[in-house]
This record gives structure tokens, C-alpha cells and sequence, in this order.
């Protein structure tokens, strides 16, 4: 399913004006806060109406305003995660969940247990919303939204209310959501890990405008685009599956860029995984390094090289089918002749991997 | 028991009870959508609505009881078109008495509910929207549970004041023992015979009795429902 939108709207001091398609599969709105991300998915779920614009997901209209329709948030399913859930409080949890199913048309869609299941909130069914907790309540927000039978999810930075420790306790979940129930998905964030541990598809929106739009790993891994993200978190993306469990806690993984040591990953070997390696991370040399302490030393080529306003450089290489990107200082790319084609070696240190950054692979 | 009150005075109390309960609940359904209208909606004239519908709670009761004898009376604009129509008149009938208690009542009953609209999360509404719920569904199964201890609120409020309904009603439907003549309107008339004052005491002792049982009873269920939305 493609979900094309096209929108315009004017608040005071800002202006939207945004053009894109959403291929099947996670597309991510991204940008700081203020850009129009939620201004976004609101006109998409009927929730503000835009001056002008159009919206159709696989040819059904949902909003042409150059036509006059305007579908009410109710017949256009889209099932919205809010970014503070909105739980029914008068509702146990499992009446929550059900609330949907009351006005879906058509099939039985996904059935309760199994989202119960996917998003392990079966010990919460009895109770209220208002005792569960930040991460439960998002959980339970998710699977109702999906319960409704909706022809696209929309998410609403729906970790963004939550600390570090119920993050990484919902991730997971919505890598089975994306790898299990096919659903489209539009996700709202505004932080880059869950962005590239989740998405298909990347949209950078910049004060109210699409500044760059493609497949996930090739725009977070474009050095052109990859500053708008933050130079801090610049990064490249690599599929990668589970090799070897080693005895010293060490996981050999068997990337796109070529076998990477990385502490512990607990997931059997086969296991596909979606990692991101920070160019900040990564080190360069022109000959094999001996005699060095990081485990990870990968050859790869200089594909090509962004200079920024300050005193470093963003390099790409291509490295077996994968992309890396490193992060030098200008005088380092000056001091090893780094030019598109140069042969280089990428070093990378196994512990600088964070957990946040490794993911299931979809 | 039975000779505690006379006959007149019996049917005095059961008058007031019936006034005030087809007065509570046909202003109810009026009530939320007023309320409604006026907590969520933006429309011309809604302060003038709103002045409208607070206008008994400001006039002399004996002002709105001569307002709505001239509008209601037989011959009355509106008086006359239900009667010549619907063969309905509420002149010195019961159901004028409960019309007029109604009115007084609703301004009470209209800001109870209204408070309670103002306190629902619109953003919850919002949700059940995406969720595939249509307006009138939205209200049924979101709002109207949500504002539930309000609407008790405001029908505990609307009944009391129907009890106590006294200068609009006189006015309206006049005092006729077994007819129009009210609780309040009984004590007036008892007060007004020399030694009256044992049977007027006796019927002061029902009123009281009356008014805690339903304060009691209100407060009782609105203590139960408000646990149950609470979410906890």
C-alpha cells in the first residue's frame, strides 16, 4: 500500500508545504521538533485539516481539498498512536483494546490474542488504564490502534514521553509489529536510533518542508543528508545476521560491511539484525593496523567525501555490499590522500556499539 | 400513619414528587444538548444562549411564573397553539406545574453539565475517532460515561430545586389542593390558617426527610460511579 500526501497549511508564523509517497513498509517522519511532523500524520488522520492538500492511500481518496472531500477521522482508519496514548479511562484494558472492533468494518483482522501476544500485555487485561504504567499504557495504545483494523498505523513519537529503560523495552515490540503484522506504518520521531532501527523508508522534514526523502539506509548513510540528522549521530546502517556466540561474551555478526565483533547480542545465530555503526565510531587507516586493540578491522573503499564548515569530514565507503560512514578531521583526510577509490582499512571498536543501536532486522 | 397528614396534604407530597421528577427528567435530555452546545460548539447568539438559559436563575420567580403564564396560558401564543393542536394545557394543570419547575430548575441543572462536558479530554474523543467511531458514538460511548457524575450532580441539583419550586409555579399554575398544590405551596396555604403551624411543622419534617434522603442517595452513587471512571 503507498499513501500519497501532498499538504499545505499556514499557522501563524509557519508555513507546511510538503509532497511525498509512503512505499509499504515503516516510513519515518523525521526532523527536530517543530518541523510539521505531527502536523503531518494529523491531516493524514483527518485530525486538522489542512488549506489545501491531498491525500489518497492505494488510489482511495481520503482528502482532496481542490475536490471537497474530506473524509472524517472515523471512515478513514487510521489507527493513531498518540504520544500520551489517550487510554479510555472508564475502560478496563481489554474493553480498551475491543473499543475498535465495534465500528471495524469487514474480517476479524488480527485477533486479540495474538496482539495480546506480540505486545505481552495479557497480564493487564483486567485492569485499568490508570494503573499501568508509561510503557504499558503505550503497549496498550499500539495494540488497540491495531485491533481496529486500520489500513495504516500511525505513530505519534510514541516513545518520546518515555525514559531510556521503557524505550528499550518497546522497540522490540514494534520490530515484531513491523517484521510480523503487515501493516503500513508512519512513525514520528525525532530520535534517530528508533528511526534507524525501525524504518524502511526515511522522510526528513525541515521547518515545515521535505528536505530529503528515500530508503532508510541510504539516506541516513548520505553524507549530504546525514548532517541534517545531527553530525553527533550520523551513522550508516547494515543488515546483519547472528554468527557465532562466543565464550568471552563476544557475538560474531555477519554484516553487509563484513564480520563484526559486538559485545554480547543475545539472539541465536540466524538471527537477522538491523545495526547502526556511528561515524563518529569509525577510524581509518591506509595500511592494516597491527598491534591495536579493536577487534573489528574491515577493508573498504572511499566512495566519496563531505566537507563540513568545521574542521571535520564525513567519509562513505563502500565496504563489501555494505555502506559505512567515518567521521575524520579535515587535517586526517588531508594527511592520508583520502579520495574516492582509495583503498582504506575501517576500524571499529566492538564496545562502541551501544545496545540501542542493534535491533531486529526486518 | 395515615391521619399524621391529611389526604390533601398526601397528594401535596406526591404531587411534588411527580413535579419534580418529569421536570428532572425532561430537562435532562434538553439539558446536555444546551450544555454541549454550549461547552463545545462556537455559534452566533451563544452568549445569548447562555443568558437565555441562566435568565430563572436571575428573575424573580414570580417573573418567570407571569412569562410563562403569558407565553403558556391558555391564551398564550404557545399556550394556545398546544391546545387548539395537541388538546395539551398546562394552566393550572400538573404538567404546568412540572413545566414550570423545569425551567427553574434548568439553568442548575445546564452548568452541572456543562462543567462536566468542559472536564472531558477532548483528546480522548479525538481517539475514539481514529478508532473508527462516528460523532453520536463517540458521545455514547466516551463523553456520556465520562460526565456521568455530572449528570447526577445535575439531576440531584434540578430535582431539589423542582422540590423546592415555589413563586413560579404559585404564579403559573395557582395552589388548587390536589392539583397544582405543591409541598412548598401546601406549607404556604397551612401557614396562612390561624394554628396552622403543627401541620406545617409535620410538613417541613417531610421535606427535610425528603431532601437528605436524596442528598444522601446522590452522594452515594456518584461516589460509586466516580471509582468506576477513575481508570484506577
Amino acid at each position: 500500500m503507498t499513501l500519497q500526501i501532498a499538504l499545505r497549511h499556514r499557522f501563524a508564523g509557519f508555513a507546511l508545504d510538503v509532497a511525498f509517497d509512503a512505499p509499504p513498509g515503516v516510513t519515518a517522519l523525521f526532523g527536530r521538533s517543530g518541523s510539521g511532523k505531527t502536523t503531518v500524520i494529523n491531516a493524514v488522520a483527518g485530525l486538522l485539516r489542512p488549506d489545501t492538500g491531498k491525500v489518497t492511500s492505494d488510489g482511495l481518496v481520503l482528502l482532496d481539498t481542490a475536490q471537497g472531500v474530506n473524509l472524517p477521522p472515523h471512515r478513514r482508519r487510521i489507527g493513531y498512536v498518540f504520544q500520551d496514548a489517550r487510554l479510555f479511562p472508564h475502560l478496563t484494558v481489554r474493553q480498551n483494546l475491543l473499543y475498535g472492533r465495534w465500528f471495524a468494518p469487514g474480517g476479524p483482522g488480527v485477533g486479540l490474542d495474538r496482539i495480546v501476544d506480540l505486545l505481552g500485555i495479557g497480564p493487564l487485561l483486567s485492569r485499568r488504564p490508570g494503573a499501568l504504567s508509561g510503557g504499558e499504557r503505550q503497549r496498550v495504545a499500539i495494540g488497540r490502534a491495531i485491533l481496529a483494523n486500520p489500513r495504516l498505523l500511525a505513530l505519534d513519537e510514541p516513545l518520546a514521553a518515555l525514559d531510556e529503560a521503557r524505550k528499550a523495552e518497546i522497540l522490540p515490540y514494534l520490530e515484531r509489529l513491523r517484521d510480523e503484522v503487515h501493516l503500513p506504518i508512519l512513525y514520528v520521531s525525532h530520535a534517530i536510533a528508533e528511526v534507524a532501527r525501525l524504518a524502511d523508508t526515511v522522510v526528513l522534514m525541515e521547518a515545515g518542508r521535505v528536505t530529503a526523502a528515500g530508503p532508510a539506509a541510504a539516506l541516513l548513510s548520505d553524507p549530504e543528508t546525514a548532517p541534517g540528522l545531527g553530525l553527533r549521530e550520523a551513522g550508516a546502517v547494515l543488515s546483519a545476521r547472528v554468527s557465532v556466540q562466543d565464550d568471552d561474551g563476544l557475538t560474531l555478526l555477519d554484516s553487509t560491511a563484513g564480520p563484526l565483533w559486538l559485545p554480547r547480542v543475545a539472539a541465536p545465530p540466524g538471527t537477522r539484525l538491523r545495526i547502526r555503526i556511528l561515524a563518529q565510531d569509525v577510524m581509518l587507516a591506509t595500511v592494516r593496523p597491527m598491534g591495536i586493540s579493536a577487534l573489528n578491522i574491515l577493508p573498504a573503499t572511499v566512495r566519496d567525501i563531505r566537507q563540513g564548515d568545521g574542521p571535520g569530514a564525513l567519509v562513505r565507503l563502500d565496504a563489501g555490499d555494505g555502506v559505512l560512514l567515518a567521521r575524520v578531521t579535515r587535517r586526517s583526510a588531508l594527511a592520508l590522500q583520502l579520495a574516492p577509490g582509495r583503498p582504506v582499512f575501517a576500524i571499529l571498536k566492538a564496545v562502541s556499539v551501544a545496545q540501542e543501536n542493534v535491533g531486529a532486522g526486518g | 400513619m395515615t391521619d399524621w397528614l391529611t389526604p390533601d396534604e398526601w397528594r401535596a407530597v406526591a404531587l411534588s414528587l411527580r413535579v419534580s421528577f418529569w421536570a428532572t427528567l425532561v430537562s435532562l435530555p434538553v439539558g446536555l444538548l444546551v450544555a454541549y452546545a454550549l461547552a463545545r460548539w462556537t455559534f452566533w447568539g451563544k452568549p445569548l444562549l447562555n443568558g437565555l438559559v441562566h435568565l430563572p436563575l436571575i428573575l424573580p420567580p414570580v417573573v418567570t411564573g407571569y412569562l410563562l403564564l403569558v407565553t403558556f396560558g391558555r391564551r398564550g401564543t404557545v399556550g394556545q397553539f398546544l391546545d387548539q393542536w395537541f388538546g395539551i394545557v398546562l394552566a393550572f394543570r400538573w404538567t404546568g406545574a412540572a413545566l414550570a419547575a423545569g425551567v427553574m430548575a434548568f439553568p442548575l441543572m445546564v452548568r452541572a453539565l456543562r462543567l462536566a462536558i468542559e472536564a472531558v479530554d477532548p483528546r480522548l474523543e479525538q481517539a475514539a475517532g481514529t478508532l473508527g467511531a462516528s460523532r453520536p458514538w463517540v458521545f455514547a460511548t466516551v463523553t456520556l460515561p465520562l460526565i456521568l457524575p455530572g449528570i447526577i450532580a445535575g439531576v440531584i441539583l434540578a430535582f431539589a430545586k423542582a422540590m423546592g419550586e415555589f413563586g413560579a409555579t404559585i404564579t403559573f399554575v395557582s395552589n388548587i389542593p390536589g392539583q397544582t398544590q405543591t409541598l412548598p405551596s401546601a406549607i404556604y396555604a397551612v401557614l396562612q390558617v390561624p394554628g396552622g403551624e403543627d401541620r406545617a411543622a409535620r410538613l417541613v419534617w417531610v421535606a427535610i426527610m425528603i431532601a437528605m434522603t436524596a442528598l444522601l442517595l446522590s452522594e452515594w452513587v456518584a461516589r460509586v460511579v466516580a471509582r468506576r471512571i477513575s481508570g484506577q
